[in-house]
């Protein structure tokens, strides 16, 4: 039995020695398998006394249970070796660019009109859409603009021929919107509107957003929550808002809105103008076969570019139909 | 309109400053577009008398003068060429600081003391003329301070009047109201009639009496047009923008800026036979004031003498007709143009007058006596002359009607939101000048004046309630209707969807003008017509549009230039066709990619997009939307011959996927495969609502096959054939590989595909399986000459 000990003694310093996972097989067979020389000192338990048996019996087991546990805890040594040996020679440089496709980005145009829309849908409106070649019927006569109005001087219009024309404003969506349907109304468009004139300050081409509410009973007071409420959220500030007295053909009474926007050198509010709007003139309700004593409407309307130009700080309008990319990128 | 503040504060003058007055006005609707003072900042401006004037000794163009500042006499060398003895000009004496800051001092020139300087109208800052010394009148009080004695502290307003506020283009309107924001009347100057002195009066025919329903005329005798208008009257058309040319025009202009009349004043001796007004004949010219000579067209309002046009009526006066230094007789006109008849006249012979501008809007219509008397009046203190009867030629039937319109307390207060208690209201409407005729039971009765063309119903006096209330002084209130939700259709995607997907894809949106190049339209689509504008900006932006891809590849031109070489874009918007009689304006969507599939970094490679990467996107793009797509090799104008595929939804064509045409691109002078797509956006956007279908727990199969095929057989062939014979039970059919090369034999391809099956209910077979695959391979075979790649 001293021959255990030894084998022991062997076993584990083996099992010590063991550098890889099939050495250490290879050791678990030479001890422990069947015929593993600790395995077969069972064997020599035949020669022994029925008294001394259960004792070396257990010798046995108890060894093979030391060699088996020592394998055991180098196996998992070996295999935790093994796995760090494999993380290391996976590690990567992670602060490489990733792969695959770039993000592309919306128009500054399209960001600013879809959050006008996003307010006014909101608030119950529709979105409509209009024709922009127009007829002159829908753009100047029925919004009380009649062919000698100094009012169409305002508008430098293009022309297909005399009946014909682009759309000064997107106004005659109003027209448009209140002959096909029966009041109450509550509708923006958005869109493009064409005048000729191209210098700094204007192209020929930019956008508005015409808004209309009609219902039996809203008044200026309610066209001024609207508005204010608008400017509002669109610049997330609290900033003040005042309606200035004007004129447009197809509102009465008529207001421009002036926005606070900086102070002047003596540290009075520089007022900036942002949008136009009224109560619907009666007129543009007959038009349209609506009773002007049972329904009264307001309707606004805004430069998109304006708003944009404001809210992103671009400086020179044209910028937004030059499409150059490195503009356009700006407002992905 | 501009005008001096001093002028306007002679009629009202509130305790407020320049720019309280001016945020007043502008706050009323007379929106103040700027404002400037009517003089540079200087000091130490005096006064001075010409005493002598001798030449320089050692300089030509120089005089050395003796100026007296009305205690001594000091010397000082100029070079103005009017200096001259016992002239009286701003003075600017030692110590004096002009404009810039420009300190004078003692100093020699060319060898001579001098001591200030002798000032122009520019070098004061007054006006731009510097050809000369600034004369100033003989009663000049000599040793004056200059900025007191032309009372220069005084500001130019320039207000920027809506087209409505025709009221508002004279000192008075203004005048009014201020006056009204003021609580406080104004004063006028009075207007007396001036009594003739002889019985001649100028024979005046109104042929056109719509389009002139009052003209007056009158004949002022002997005048003296060598005499200068005053100096002040000079400063106030100079302050008010307008230059001083001789009495007779000064006298006219400024009552124009007082009143609001244009006038006009003849030469009577150039008027033959007498005046009538009446439309042009065709054919007519004139040369006007301004020199031009235009050919008067119909419809053209015209005054003319028995032989011929002397004025284009409200607009501006002949060459011929018009006063001069040698004038002796006046004949003076004073009348009420029709604004319908004016209208858009001064444009059409390219001509912008403040005569027209106000006659356009509308003046008084009965002004115009007024006018006279004022301008006859202020003309005689200047040049004398004997003044004749006043003609009036009118037409009552043809005059503006006058205006009575009833106010509702009621409507007044759902309109503005609020209740405006009745003195207020009737102060309003009273300082505004619109007489309350009548109180009446829930309201008022309001007469309308001559000078307020503008107003006519009963929302015309709200909104003047309103404004001179002060809209910001109106409730904020939310509006209380409710329309109720509206509904959405959910296979419908919103346009937005489709723009958030292309971002998503690495796409920029780009938005360009709807007006194109003709010459770029031409090549991209050949067999259309662009509808032309009539007037255009320019040439390459004069006809609409007829495909997205005119202003997208100009965008791909753009950005090349700019070192951009990889450049994906898309675009939503219209497209113009002219069918017949009818436009067409159809909603399109469309792209373009050029460069590197991806951005260019270690790991994304550099291999160009082509053909399937933008179709890839456009699948993925249906997918999204819901909506099936055949794409069918076919022919466009501008796309490759062999890379161009039409886009078909249940037999519909929805548009076109393909590469640029190499001929196209290089005209365009473009770099680079360009892939382009262009679809009816109204013809994707309408997918499906998703309906469940039962999940099958049984296992798929899959089978593959290599065929060699000819190339010619277009790979939706073979998924037809394919499908049609796979059975019910088919899933999936993909094409996994596709090669072409020698070892196949010309003219041939070889595509590898893999069938998946899968049973609902059960599982498949080996057999049935079998049999499915084996019925494709012999279909493949029968119907498309493949054959079987071992």
């Amino acid at each position: 039995m001293e021959n255990l000990e030894q084998l022991v003694q062997d076993g584990l310093s083996a099992v010590e020695s063991a550098d890889s996972l099939q050495a250490l097989d290879q050791i678990r067979v030479e001890y422990l398998g069947k015929k593993g020389v600790i395995t077969q000192q069972a064997k020599t338990l035949g020669k022994l006394s029925a008294e001394e048996r259960p004792a070396a019996g257990q010798k046995i087991n108890e060894a093979k249970g030391q060699v088996e546990q020592a394998i055991n805890a180098r196996r998992n040594d070996l295999e935790r070796a093994a796995i760090e040996q494999k993380l290391a020679s996976e590690s990567i440089d992670v602060t490489l660019p990733g792969r695959g496709q770039d993000l592309g980005g919306l128009h500054p145009v399209t960001r600013t009109l879809q959050r006008i829309e996003h307010f006014f849908a909101r608030a119950g409106y529709t979105v409509e859409q209009g024709p922009e070649i127009e007829d002159d019927y829908h753009n100047f006569e029925a919004l009380n603009i009649p062919g000698h109005h100094p009012a169409r001087a305002m508008h430098d219009t293009f022309y297909f021929n005399p009946g014909t024309l682009l759309r000064t404003h997107t106004s005659p969506v109003q027209i448009r919107t209140m002959e096909a349907g029966k009041p109450p109304f509550r509708m923006i468009c958005p869109g493009r509107v064409y005048r000729c004139d191209s210098d700094m300050t204007h192209t020929p081409m930019f956008h508005q957003v015409e808004g209309l509410l009609v219902e039996k009973n809203v008044s200026f007071a309610d066209l001024k929550s609207t508005v204010e409420e608008f400017l509002r959220v669109f610049f997330e500030r609290d900033l003040q808002v005042r309606f200035r007295p004007s004129y447009f053909p197809f509102t009465e009474p008529s207001a421009e809105v002036d926005i606070e926007w900086g102070r002047e050198a003596d540290g009075s509010i520089k007022w900036l103008e942002v949008m136009g709007c009224g109560m619907v003139h009666p007129k543009v309700f007959e038009y349209c076969g609506i009773d002007a004593e049972e329904y009264r409407g307001f309707a606004f309307g805004l430069g998109v570019e304006r708003l944009a130009m404001l809210r992103y700080g671009v400086n020179d309008l044209r910028m937004f139909f030059e499409n150059d990319l490195r503009f356009l990128r700006q407002f992905r | 309109m501009k005008f001096s503040e001093q002028w306007l504060r002679e009629w009202v003058n509130p305790q407020i400053d320049t720019q309280e007055l001016m945020d007043q006005i502008t706050m009323a609707g007379l929106e103040v577009d700027g404002f400037e003072p009517v003089a540079g900042q200087f000091s130490g401006v005096i006064v001075g008398e010409v005493q002598s004037v001798q030449p320089h000794p050692d300089a030509d163009k120089l005089r050395v003068c003796q100026v007296s500042d009305g205690s001594s006499e000091v010397q000082v060398v100029c070079g103005a060429p009017n200096v001259r003895e016992g002239m009286k000009v701003p003075f600017a004496v030692v110590g004096a600081v002009l404009p810039g800051d420009f300190k004078i001092k003692k100093a020699k020139l060319r060898g001579q003391p001098s001591e200030g300087m002798l000032c122009s109208e520019s070098e004061l800052g007054l006006s731009e003329n510097h050809d000369g010394l600034m004369e100033l009148p003989a009663d000049a009080p000599v040793g004056k301070d200059v900025a007191d004695y032309l009372k220069l502290n005084d500001v130019t307003i320039d207000v920027d009047l809506t087209p409505n506020r025709a009221d508002c283009l004279s000192i008075k309107g203004i005048a009014r109201e201020v006056g009204v924001l003021n609580s406080m009347l104004f004063n006028s100057p009075a207007i007396e009639p001036v009594d003739s002195v002889h019985s001649e009066v100028p024979d005046i025919r109104v042929e056109a009496p719509a389009g002139c329903p009052r003209y007056l005329g009158r004949i002022l005798r002997n005048v003296n047009l060598q005499a200068e208008s005053p100096l002040w009257m000079q400063e106030k058309l100079r302050r008010s923008g307008i230059r001083s040319i001789d009495a007779a025009v000064d006298v006219t202009n400024y009552v124009m800026l007082e009143l609001g009349q244009p006038m006009h004043a003849f030469d009577r001796d150039e008027i033959h036979g007498g005046i009538v007004v009446r439309m042009a004949r065709i054919g007519e010219k004139l040369v006007l004031l301004d020199g031009q000579e235009v050919e008067l067209t119909q419809g053209t309002l015209v005054i003319a003498d028995h032989e011929k046009p002397i004025a284009i009526a409200g607009v501006m006066g002949g060459e011929h007709s018009g006063v001069s230094p040698k004038t002796r007789d006046l004949v003076l006109e004073s009348a009420y143009f029709d604004p319908i008849t004016l209208a858009g006249k001064a444009r059409h012979y390219g001509l912008h007058t403040d005569a027209s501008h106000r006659f356009e809007r509308g003046v008084d219509y009965k002004l115009a006596r007024d006018a006279m008397e004022r301008a006859t009046s202020l003309l005689m203190d200047i040049v004398g002359g004997e003044p004749g009867e006043i003609v009036e030629v009118a037409s009552d039937e043809d005059m503006p009607r006058d205006r009575v319109v009833d106010l509702r307390a009621g409507r007044l207060n759902d309109v503005l939101g609020m209740e405006i208690d009745r003195t207020t209201v009737e102060e309003i409407l009273t300082r505004l000048g619109l007489r309350v005729e009548k109180l009446l039971k829930n309201g008022w009765r309001v007469s309308v004046p001559s000078f307020r063309p503008d107003i006519s119903i009963e929302e015309d006096l709200i909104e003047e309630v309103g404004r001179i209330y002060g809209y910001n002084n109106l409730p904020v209130t939310e509006p209380n209707g409710s329309l109720g939700l509206r509904p959405e259709e959910e296979a419908v995607r919103p346009v937005s969807a489709i723009r958030n997907f292309f971002v998503d894809h690495g796409y920029q949106e780009a938005v360009t003008y709807s007006f194109v190049d003709p010459k770029v339209q031409q090549l991209v689509d050949p067999d259309r017509q662009g509808i032309a504008l009539a007037n255009p900006i320019s040439s390459d932006l004069s006809v609409m549009r007829t495909s997205l891809w005119s202003g997208l590849l100009k965008t791909v031109a753009y950005n090349q230039n700019r070192q951009q070489p990889r450049i994906r874009l898309f675009e939503t918007g219209l497209r113009f066709l002219q069918e017949g009689e009818r436009i067409d304006q159809q909603p399109m969507l469309a792209g373009v990619v050029v460069g590197n599939q991806f951005p260019e970094n270690w790991a994304n490679g550099r291999r160009t997009a082509d053909f399937f990467d933008v179709k890839g996107d456009l699948e993925s793009l249906f997918r999204l939307l819901g909506i099936e797509i055949r794409f069918v090799g076919s022919q466009h104008p501008a796309l490759h011959p062999g890379q161009t595929a039409e886009l078909m939804r249940d037999g519909e064509h929805v548009g076109w996927l393909g590469t640029l045409h190499p001929q196209v691109q290089k005209n365009l002078e473009l770099n680079g495969t360009i892939l382009m797509f262009e679809l009816f956006l109204n013809s994707i956007v309408t997918g499906y609502v998703p309906n469940f279908k039962e999940i099958s727990k049984f296992p798929e199969v899959r089978r593959d096959l290599a065929i060699i095929i000819g190339s010619e057989v277009a790979f939706a062939d073979v998924e037809r054939v394919a499908r049609k014979h796979a059975g019910e039970q088919l899933t999936a059919l993909r094409a996994f590989d596709v090669y072409e090369g020698e070892s196949l034999g010309e003219g041939n391809r070889s595509l590898a595909l893999s069938l998946f099956w899968q049973h609902p209910e059960r599982t498949l077979n080996e057999d049935e399986v079998h049999s499915l695959f084996n019925g494709v391979i012999d279909a493949l075979k029968e119907e498309l000459g493949a054959t079987l790649r071992s």
